[in-house]
């Protein structure tokens, strides 16, 4: 049976008299085996030149040995980061103009993001970039931000999380995230998997008692503390290391 | 299975010499297809609507944690992309494939598996983003669980696509199924090697490319979902409904070939444009922005094929409802096309990136290319595989000015908001210190354009709603048209 339409009235959707000698039609279109290899050839050559260099020293992102893993708390705070979405509004990449610098920081290296898993450079900035957030502001200024974002930040358009204050984390879950992590070859050792809940006491306890010299109480399992825990680690191990390297050498990084 | 009849029946036609084919049980799932596309697509444009209030008006989160915009904004990327589109694709795939094989679909329990395991799927994600379950990737923010879920329901898809083109009784295939069968494959590479992570619990997992590794797969992957979900399948579409709905001949086979090959190859190589001036290395920036422009190229080869084959039909552009939603579609496909290319460019980049601009291309994507096509593959196909006429042509006309002058609003409003916020974010003044220091600031200068783009919004989910009536009430009269001719969408 034909295909080919014999006049307007009978059209079924194809070109125009298709050239019948075409080599695409005589090679490619009967063919759909080689149709669908050619395809996948075609949309897979991109990809394999871009992705496979990532793996190589010479082409791949620098690395900086002075970046080292998160910690279980703030493992745990930033799956609560995940969580609620906080990487919808707020970016985690300061970009390399002055403009950006004087407001954020110094920019953001690929060696600083070595150990984060998943990515969050984020998109949009309906909020500011957090790439630089660690250390800015006290422990006290988050736990107040994220219970009303408006008694710190006048006219935010941020909706407060109050239940953060409120809700827990576990020992056990962290230490599940933990392991993944170190299978896929983070260098946690096995004796600071072993420790998790030690290193969590330890470092939330810290944060709350720093709270209470606020007037705040609350206490060291709540999701604000491992949150928080996050936030103050952003950007520091990197711009540790970029004074660091300005101060060696007579060009800056 | 199908029933092949030589009854004169336009319904599911094809024709075959002297005999027509119908695909009745292919149009059952036709059905199913539209019914859902239309449901999760107003679900996915109403959280859209309140994402766009809750940008304007903050209470309008709720103190809830399951309603925040952190959560909620995941749901209406998901629900209009996999759910609207998705299920729009199927639709149109389901109507158009055996039509164009003159073969039913290769296995009616397959096409059943695949109908409810989608939606099954949706279902589960409409669950699970607002509890806060995700993997946080731009369009991939699934957990793992789900992800399983659509590579096996993505398969049982591929198999029957693959089985009914194995077994048609045309030797040479449409253009319309080359485009399809690279959104099968591309979507199947794109979708296993992006969502590659090691479950933690059931509900969390981390991916095995970590940081800068991790930032370029899921723009690879995000990139390419718009390129191998929101493109290529409707532009296959457009290639069978278009000249169908102006009973014209596409205006180049040859340009379809060129744009075919090139949009496939290229289109893949553009994804790190999502991350100029990051820790990307620079010749992966740049390669990116070198095979964003040149997307250019193919892009526009399809919207001039699509333009022209109208070329001879302008006239039916005054009176037919289905001509107007294919010509907004078909340019505002050409204008996002553009768009982006020039937003692939590290200096527009450097204005563009970050701000509501990026917001604005989206949506001309989404509500003027995706959204126009797909409303009109649903007001030819319903009366079709109803086997009826439309209800009110007036009706479709006034769909048809709400969302243009919606989307119209919409993207407007997201370049003045855009290009405000991020000539805000580099304003130094004399001193040379920062002349908006405080972020807040540039923050509430977009407060008016975000009310605009609500309204813009609302005009388009209105324009939904006046859609979704008038397929109803097409659909109770049903089986009224018996034998159509000329095509029962323009029997009035």
């Amino acid at each position: 049976m034909s295909t080919e339409p014999t006049d307007k009235a009978k059209f079924d959707g194809a070109p125009a008299t298709p050239p019948n000698d075409s080599w695409h039609r005589r090679l490619m279109e009967g063919r759909a085996g080689l149709f669908a290899l050619m395809t996948t050839v075609g949309v897979s050559i991109g990809g394999i030149v871009e992705i496979i260099p990532m793996y190589s020293i010479a082409a791949g992102p620098e690395q900086m040995a002075e970046v080292t893993p998160y910690s279980p708390l703030e493992v745990a705070g930033r799956d609560i980061y995940s969580r609620e979405g906080c990487v919808q509004c707020h970016s985690q990449m300061v970009r390399p103009f002055r403009a950006e610098t004087m407001r954020y920081g110094t920019w953001s290296r690929a060696g600083e993001y070595t150990f984060d898993r998943p990515f969050l450079l984020g998109s949009r900035r309906i909020g500011p970039d957090l790439h630089r957030i660690g250390g800015k502001y006290p422990n006290a200024w988050h736990y107040e931000h994220m219970r009303d974002p408006r008694s710190t930040s006048a006219g935010s358009i941020m909706p407060p999380y109050s239940w953060l204050h409120k809700d827990t984390y576990t020992v056990a879950d962290v230490t599940a995230s933990v392991v993944a992590l170190q299978t896929l070859g983070v260098p946690y050792t096995d004796e600071e998997v072993a420790n998790v809940g030690a290193s969590i006491k330890a470092q939330a306890d810290a944060i709350v008692a720093d709270l209470a010299t606020a007037g705040i109480q609350t206490e060291p399992d709540k999701e604000i503390i491992a949150l928080t825990a996050y936030l103050q680690r952003l950007g520091r191990d990197g711009s540790a290391a970029v004074k660091a390297r300005e101060a060696a050498a007579p060009t800056p990084l | 299975m199908s029933t092949l009849t030589s009854a004169s029946n336009h319904s599911g036609q094809a024709e075959s010499g002297a005999n027509v084919m119908t695909f009745d049980a292919d149009d059952a799932m036709v059905k199913k297809f539209i019914l859902a596309s239309l449901t999760f697509g107003l679900v996915g444009m109403l959280v859209g609507v309140i994402l766009a209030l809750q940008l304007a008006f903050w209470p309008a989160n709720l103190d809830l944690p399951w309603t925040t915009f952190g959560r909620l904004r995941p749901l209406h990327t998901n629900a209009v992309i996999f759910a609207f589109t998705g299920n729009f694709i199927f639709a149109a795939i389901y109507y158009s494939l055996p039509r164009l094989t003159k073969t039913p679909m290769w296995n009616q329990t397959l096409s059943q598996i695949h109908f409810w395991g989608w939606q099954a799927i949706i279902v589960s994600a409409a669950i699970t983003l607002p509890l806060g379950f995700t993997q946080t990737h731009e369009y991939a923010e699934l957990i793992w669980p789900i992800d399983i879920a659509i590579a096996l329901v993505w398969v049982v898809f591929a198999i029957n696509f693959f089985g009914t083109i194995a077994t048609r009784k045309v030797k040479h295939m449409y253009v319309a199924i080359w485009f399809y069968m690279s959104m099968v494959i591309t979507i199947t590479v794109l979708h296993i090697f992006n969502n590659l992570a090691l479950p933690a619990t059931l509900t969390r997992s981390y991916p095995i490319y970590s940081g800068m590794t991790d930032a370029l797969v899921q723009w690879w992957y995000g990139h390419n979902a718009v390129g191998f979900l929101l493109t290529t399948p409707i532009l296959g579409i457009m290639y069978y409904f278009l000249p169908k709905s102006v009973n014209r001949p596409v205006y180049s086979y040859r340009l379809s070939i060129i744009h075919f090959w090139a949009l496939v190859f290229i289109y893949i190589w553009a994804g790190p444009h999502h991350l100029l001036y990051s820790g990307l290395p620079d010749w992966a920036q740049t390669v990116g922005s070198i095979f964003s422009i040149m997307l250019i190229a193919p892009s526009w080869g399809g919207m001039l094929n699509g333009l022209l084959t109208l070329r001879g039909a302008w006239d039916r552009l005054r009176t037919d409802p289905i001509v107007k939603f294919w010509a907004v579609a078909v340019s505002f496909y050409g204008m996002s096309t553009f768009e982006g290319p020039m937003m692939s460019l590290r200096s527009v980049n450097s204005l563009s990136h970050y701000t509501d601009w990026t917001i604005g291309h989206v949506h001309g994507g989404a509500l003027g290319w995706v959204g126009m096509a797909a409303f009109a593959c649903f007001y030819y196909i319903v009366p079709r595989v109803w086997k009826t006429t439309l209800h009110s042509m007036g009706l479709a006309t006034a769909h048809f000015w709400l969302a243009t002058v919606g989307i119209v609003l919409y993207i407007v409003a997201m370049w003045a908001s855009g290009i405000t916020q991020g000539l805000m974010w580099r304003a130094v003044d004399e001193g040379g210190q920062l002349q908006y220091a405080n972020f807040m600031d540039t923050v509430l200068q977009l407060m008016p354009f975000y009310w605009i783009r609500l309204v813009g919004g609302l005009m388009y989910l209105s324009g939904l709603l006046v859609m979704l009536y008038n397929i109803g009430r097409t659909i109770q009269t049903s089986g009224s048209a018996v034998v159509a001719a000329p095509p029962a969408a323009f029997a009035k």
